[in-house]
């Protein structure tokens, strides 16, 4: 069982009129096995929060704590924290040309274990998951990214999810851009690595259509950089019905 | 701070233009065998602007000796490796000096190497010319590859130890032949080494040039390529990599003089380090009776460190419309951070997510080549300049990781 707790986290942006003050004073516990949903509205600050998490260097902590397992995350570079076992996967997934998918994630899995994974056993493992996120072999050979879809890109995400079996996986508005078909089958990668992993999960989402596939055991509401409520998965069908303006309103207000 | 051109983004431009011809057109360039046409120039000079002349400054010599340098041949049985005596009607084929290095050189040889592809003959193996250099007094060379009508073969010119060498590379590719010539500047640290490359291509015939680029103090390779008959095809693949201090030019010069030829120009570069330099210049000139040609080139480079600084100017002249096709890129970009960023983010340490980046900008363009001697040769070349960049930026020796 691990946990991975945020506290009073102030985060700001480097902007080209100096640094803006995105995160205000996060608050979140998450543990193994659980699914926490975080929605909002567009600027709210949701995927500061991921990217600050994994470590970008665009985005300066200001105050606040994180902690996996009582260790300091924002002590660690960027793949100290995926070796710790946090894994982000990411809205925009970026272009690596020249470097082939089967490369990539051999070298990425390897350095996350500490070890190159068994050969035969790899390879089996790698072939199965693209099949079972209806990822064509042929993208093995194939350079990250480049020139995939909007879709290929999400599941090449969630299959370096499976893959990589992360402690605490951040999901960056990956259902945004997906087709029905593609997000169906996205959150049955999600829900596989749940069942098998007990990973912890930190699903960032504009919108209740991914949560209908996995099920939150929480849900936060985000408005101004920080969590304005909280709740169990009903709050998610209030937000369904009602959308975000009641908090808007509040926050205008407030 | 990096100096960089965009020539993607760059249409409007008037650094170069489209469909018109400049002042500085290739085609008025003045080429000759005559030492006193063409002086020594001073540096202001079109092409010499990005030079460093001072360092070239004993090439543009009349007196060039020719024992600074040691030619070996091993060649594929099939082909014939001869010495020509300077003024052998076998030389000069393949077009005229276009420089003061290119016109120093061809009037200061007494003899030159020449290999020779029989007619129809396919060679079974690689012809390796090693050039080895054994001292620095400033020498004069002239190797002379012969491809005669539908012959096939690979040539590898092979460039090694310190020297200050003048060359000439003649490439006469006959009717029908195929000939892939693989350059490799992999001097030591002190070398300096300008080169022309000349290049005929008969009817259908087809000229596959390489060149490759590492070592050296100056490295100045001008390959021109002329078509002489309908039906060529011309492939140019460079690949360089400049450390601090280094100086290494290539310009090209494609000329589509005679209809229905087709060239592709391919040349990737990496620098590091303080004052590392790159040049790239590629000119193309499509003329009024080369029409059907299709051309494309492309230049691009990644600097790695700050201080290093890569000029990149591609330069199509085009003085018809009855054309196929006819373009060109340039663009000259950091090292990326945000794939810095995502490689670090699956578990990669920086020095690996950084190698992983530089292999695979070059690996399509390692892969063209083609001659798997060569290719495997190239890989361990990037990664010896890896380990050095990584130590720059680590501040650790390469051992001591």
């Amino acid at each position: 069982m691990s946990t991975l707790e945020i506290r009073d986290l102030h985060v700001s942006v480097e902007t080209k009129e100096g640094a803006k003050p995105i995160l205000r004073g996060v608050d979140l516990t998450i543990k193994s096995g659980e699914t926490h949903a975080i929605m909002g509205p567009n600027g709210s600050g949701k995927s500061t929060l991921a990217s600050a998490l994994a470590g970008h260097p665009k985005y300066e902590v200001t105050s606040g704590t994180v902690t996996l397992d009582g260790e300091d995350v924002l002590e660690m570079s960027v793949d100290e924290r995926a070796r710790a076992g946090l894994f982000l996967a990411m809205q925009y997934p970026v272009e690596v040309p020249g470097v082939s998918v089967a490369n990539f994630l051999r070298t990425a899995k390897t350095a996350i274990d500490g070890e190159a994974p068994a050969l035969r056993h790899w390879g089996k493992e790698v072939k199965g998951a693209m099949e079972n996120l209806r990822i064509d072999s042929s993208f093995a050979e194939r350079s990250v990214n480049e020139g995939f879809s909007g879709g290929e890109k999400k599941r090449h995400e969630i299959l370096q999810m499976e893959l990589f079996k992360p402690r605490f996986a951040i999901l960056d508005e990956t259902d945004s851009g997906l087709d029905v078909d593609a997000l169906r089958v996205v959150s049955e990668g999600v829900n596989r690595a749940k069942e098998t992993t007990d990973v912890g999960v930190l699903l960032i989402t504009h919108y209740t259509r991914i949560l209908r596939y996995i099920k939150p055991d929480f849900v936060h509401v985000f408005v101004d950089g920080k969590i304005a409520e909280e709740g169990g998965p009903e709050l998610a069908e209030r937000l369904e019905d009602e959308g975000y303006d009641r908090f808007l309103t509040a926050g205008a207000t407030a | 701070m990096t100096l960089t051109t965009d020539h993607t983004r760059a249409t409007a431009d008037g650094t170069h233009s489209h469909g018109v011809v400049p002042a500085g057109s290739r085609a008025e360039r003045k080429t000759s065998f005559d030492l006193a046409d063409i002086p020594v120039p001073s540096g202001r000079e079109e092409e010499w602007r990005f030079s460093p002349v001072a360092r070239i400054q004993p090439l543009f010599s009349e007196q060039l000796g020719s024992d600074g340098v040691a030619v070996t041949v091993e060649a594929a049985p099939e082909v014939k490796v001869e010495t020509l005596a300077r003024g052998d009607e076998r030389l000069g084929r393949a077009g005229k000096p276009g420089d003061r290095t290119a016109v120093a050189a061809w009037n200061a040889v007494a003899e030159a190497t020449a290999v020779t592809i029989p007619a129809e003959a396919v060679a079974s193996d690689v012809t390796s010319v090693r050039i080895d250099g054994v001292s620095k007094d400033a020498t004069a060379a002239h190797l002379v590859v012969t491809a005669e009508r539908h012959s096939e073969a690979v040539v590898v010119i092979d460039h090694r130890g310190e020297a200050l060498l003048n060359q000439t590379v003649e490439l006469v590719v006959e009717d029908g032949a195929h000939l892939t010539v693989v350059s490799v500047q992999d001097w030591a640290d002190g070398a300096v080494h300008a080169s022309s490359h000349r290049a005929a291509i008969g009817r259908d015939a087809k000229l596959k040039h390489v060149v490759v680029t590492f070592g050296g103090d100056v490295v100045r390779v001008t390959p021109d390529a002329t078509f002489t008959a309908e039906g060529g095809e011309v492939e140019m693949v460079g690949l360089y990599f400049a450390d601090a201090d280094q100086h290494q030019e290539h310009r090209l010069f494609v000329d589509h003089a005679v209809p229905r030829c087709k060239s592709r120009v391919t040349y990737k570069g990496a620098l590091q380090g303080a004052s590392a330099h790159t040049v790239w210049v590629g000119d193309v000139l499509i003329q009024a009776e080369a029409e059907g040609t299709d051309t494309y080139e492309l230049n691009r480079n990644l600097v790695l460190t700050d201080g290093a600084r890569a000029d990149s100017v591609p330069n199509l002249e085009i003085e018809t419309g009855e054309i196929d096709g006819a373009g060109h890129a340039s663009a000259t970009g950091r090292f990326d951070d945000e794939q810095l960023f995502y490689l670090m983010a699956r578990g990669i340490p920086e020095i690996d997510a950084r190698r992983l980046v530089v292999r695979g900008f070059f690996a399509e363009l390692i892969q063209d080549i083609g001659v798997a001697s060569v290719q495997d040769r190239l890989l361990a070349s990037i990664e010896a300049e890896l380990e050095k960049s990584m130590s720059v930026i680590t501040g650790v020796a390469p051992d001591a990781e």
